[in-house]
């Protein structure tokens, strides 16, 4: 029986035989990570497809009457929650978390295998219950994404019986599979680093998932306590968020419960959330520019820790989302000047990718497209958070369209072009195929002008103050014509950039059997997951030994060295003297010594 | 408060930031070679269980953290209808059974070193008693509110009450999940104490800790 050693353990490590516990019940970090990445793209589509109806009402209210007024709030809920938790949460840190921490550590795997493979079942069964409030009386929950009571629980909001219940308990299992997926992320990353290996050696996207793992384990409990709250109000009539209220005529059933603290909670955990999806999309970019601009990431430590300081200031900007909640000012401006002040090392970082960028020597490919149209729409959506972010003109745009135009840029748009990205970037090392370059150009081309047609109106509709919320706008006079305008525009861009997604599919699927093989490391890249023995890598990863590492991973364009990437596991030789990227480095071509 | 929790929060984060500078000053692209500080498999020098214990734990005060939030805050917000209620004396007697507990853990930990087989198992499965027993005397804490007319519904003391109990006692539930399989394990025949110190070692931190999670709790509870 083939088998490989561990280190530090006495029992071998068997590779799984059969079918079933090779794909299904499988403890391989990377088919784990297949498995999180499938569900979570599935689960994805779906709200994709919802979005897409709530645009074509918007867009054309007359003319279609494919949902009802109730069906629209039922989506617009699902739509936030399932794209900010159960797609990006997911995918980034069970998908590229899973596939990517254990190959750039050069670990064989995670160190609780078993754990990590519960986690995904658990976060299967979440998805599921969350999927199963369709098919309840009353449907799924229409609270809005942030399920503020007292309206998500009261009758006249959609799903108040059964949706909110079943939102809640899906909420709380993906916590307590993302706790079993966390631990196993951060203690790998603390433990099962190969020699040489040391922290300020590693690649930024493991910083950046590692980072985010870290504000995942200590912000979803805040959920969890939110979640667990509610449900009791909802379930056992207790008063923890709910005041009283006479609804429809009916006495009180609950007294003095407090939505604010709610509010508090949600917002706790929502605004760490934020970096959670942004931080392994700032790490994963890194390393797609440094690779394809052939050039070290400029400010390596600067970068670490922007990353640091990001993960800890995004714990005390909550309230900046709850400007309209009727708080103390001076609670708002503590608030708004932390939320100032966290924007200098994100900042930091935009200046460090684009002199990355400054005298490389970039290569126009499809993953390298994505992670400059990243900076573009980060950028962009970045600025507008600094409008939003101070009270006295948060409060006037707060309930329009400005908004939604804002956070779908910075957290939709921007997260999802470094999926694309990465997607692009490693297919070839988890395939062993790559992807169809002129398919990929499309559908970078179309998505990224199309998401501009679509989130830049919104802007204008914001300012214009066209509420956001609203099924239709029937009757409406402070509403100008150019607003309708642009809501037709910006459905049919909608429409249209969903139907581009097809491409995608289409490439990612047709690519499996017809892509042109990739060989072991096809972008010449220095870190580890790309110098493995065999391509897609094997249970174990790294073959009989496991690699030692010399350098940092951004050896690109060395001068005096043969080629113009110096793999991680290479050891100093005559031949390649140390990196020294803070002296002037002239862009080489492909691999010519200077 | 809630600017407490703000604080508090970013003194931690700052915190952490000193713990760690030292390492996070090196320039990686002067130094090549291997670093044999950083070995492959085991880079802390301590068992990854451990390390997964330990961050768990951070997790869990991160949870209860939030939990005593709420509690204040509702009683904040609630403007006046926070009625405190009796605390039942049975849970002074719960409290002692946890700490002795915790104690009956810590012997066993200390037999493992000196390698007593038999002195392991008493203590290791008197502390699980006295664990069950804590959690029936909170059931029995429950029971006597119940019967006084406190209801889970009727006012938010009496909610949090059972909520913070409800919590702590699941915590302490799972922990002995483990105590049960540890026990299981050293019961059967040929099994040295060393094949268990992990497992014992790791069965009493947890124990530690939710004791410290009992007390703070506990004294939340009293002094409101």
């Amino acid at each position: 029986m083939a088998y490989v050693a561990i280190a530090d353990r006495d029992h071998v490590l068997h590779d799984p035989q059969t079918f079933i516990r090779k794909y299904i019940w499988s403890q391989d970090h990377k088919v784990i990570a297949i498995q999180y990445a499938i569900t979570a793209i599935s689960i994805g589509l779906v709200a994709l497809a919802m979005s897409v109806l709530m645009r074509l009402q918007l867009g054309f209210p007359n003319t279609f009457s494919l949902i009802a007024p109730h069906n629209y709030y039922q989506f617009i809920t699902m739509h936030g929650m399932i794209m900010v938790i159960y797609l990006l949460t997911a995918l980034f840190l069970g998908g590229f978390g899973n596939y990517l921490i254990p190959l750039m550590c050069g670990a064989r795997d995670m160190v609780f295998p078993y754990m990590n493979m519960l986690s995904y079942w658990v976060y299967l069964l979440a998805v599921l219950v969350l999927v199963a409030a369709f098919f309840v009386p009353g449907g799924p929950t229409g609270a809005g994404w942030t399920l503020y009571p007292p309206q998500s629980v009261l009758p006249g909001t959609p799903g108040a019986t059964w949706g909110i219940v079943l939102m809640l308990l899906s909420l709380g299992i993906f916590i307590v599979a993302f706790t079993m997926g966390g631990l196993n992320y951060v203690t790998t990353v603390l433990q099962a680093r190969c020699r040489g290996m040391t922290l300020m050696r590693m690649p930024l996207s493991v910083w950046g998932i590692f980072m985010a793992t870290v504000l995942g384990l200590l912000a979803f409990p805040a959920l969890l306590v939110g979640a667990v709250m509610m449900t009791l109000d909802c379930l056992l009539g207790t008063s923890f968020f709910l005041p009283a209220v006479i609804s429809m005529g009916q006495p009180p059933t609950h007294n003095g419960g407090s939505p604010l603290l709610f509010q508090h909670l949600f917002w706790f955990f929502g605004h760490p959330e934020v970096y959670i999806v942004a931080l392994p999309a700032f790490g994963i970019v890194s390393d797609l520019l440094s690779t394809h601009a052939r050039r070290h990431i400029f400010g390596y430590r600067m970068m670490v820790w922007a990353i640091l300081a990001i993960g800890c200031l995004s714990f005390v900007v909550w309230a900046h989302h709850m400007y309209v909640s009727g708080m103390n000012p001076y609670f708002g401006f503590f608030f708004a000047t932390t939320t100032l002040i966290i924007a200098v090392p994100t900042a930091i970082k935009v200046y460090n990718w684009v002199l990355t960028l400054w005298r490389g020597d970039i290569h126009f490919t499809v993953p390298m497209l994505f992670a400059i149209g990243f900076i573009f729409t980060f950028v962009n959506g970045g600025l507008t958070g600094l409008f939003l972010g101070n009270v006295t003109v948060d409060v006037p745009l707060s309930a329009t369209y400005f908004v939604v135009g804002h956070f779908h840029m910075v957290m939709g748009v921007s997260p999802i072009l470094v999926v694309f990205g990465a997607i692009y970037h490693w297919y070839p090392k988890i395939t062993g195929r790559m992807l169809n370059d002129t398919l990929g150009r499309i559908h970078f081309w179309l998505t990224f002008l199309g998401t501009y047609a679509i989130y830049l109106p919104m802007h204008y509709l914001g300012i214009l103050g066209v509420p956001r919320r609203y099924y239709a706008f029937a009757g409406t006079t402070f509403i100008p014509p150019s607003a309708h305008w642009a809501n037709v525009g910006i459905t049919v861009s909608a429409l249209f950039v969903a139907a581009v997604q097809l491409v995608f599919l289409f490439n990612l699927i047709r690519s499996l059997s017809r892509g042109k093989p990739a060989g072991s490391n096809p972008w010449r890249a220095t870190t580890l997951e790309w110098q493995t023995p065999d391509t897609p890598p094997k249970h174990g990863n790294w073959g009989p030994k496991l690699p030692v590492v010399y350098r940092w991973a951004y050896d690109y364009s060395v001068p005096g060295a043969k080629e113009d990437f110096i793999p991680q596991n290479q050891p100093p030789g005559d031949q390649t003297p140390a990196g020294q990227p803070e002296e002037h480095v002239p862009p080489t071509g492909h691999g010519v010594p200077v | 408060m809630s600017l407490t929790v703000a604080f508090v929060a970013l003194l931690t984060g700052v915190v952490v930031w000193a713990l760690l500078a030292r390492r996070l000053i090196a320039k990686p692209w002067e130094t090549p070679g291997t670093m044999d500080a950083s070995q492959g498999d085991n880079a802390t020098g301590f068992p990854s269980a451990k390390i997964g214990l330990w961050i768990l734990l951070a997790v869990i005060t991160s949870l209860f953290g939030l939990f005593i939030s709420a509690y204040w805050m509702r009683m904040e917000h609630g403007h006046g209808d926070w009625n405190p209620i009796p605390i039942p004396h049975v849970l002074w007697l719960n409290t002692t059974a946890l700490i002795l507990s915790s104690a009956g853990m810590q012997i066993a930990r200390a037999a493992v070193k000196g390698a007593h087989p038999d002195r392991v198992k008493v203590a290791l499965i008197a502390a699980g008693l006295l664990a069950l027993a804590f959690l029936a005397g909170q059931l029995l804490a429950w029971q006597q509110l119940n019967a006084s007319g406190y209801f889970v519904t009727g006012n938010p003391a009496t909610a949090f009450f059972y909520l913070l109990t409800g919590a702590h006692g699941l915590h302490l539930l799972g922990g002995l999940i483990v105590w049960a399989r540890t026990v299981a394990r050293m019961v059967r025949a040929g099994v040295e104490p060393i094949d268990v110190r992990l497992s014992v070692e790791l069965c009493t931190v947890y124990w530690h800790y939710l004791l410290l999670v009992w007390l703070v709790l506990f004294a939340v509870l009293l002094s409101t």
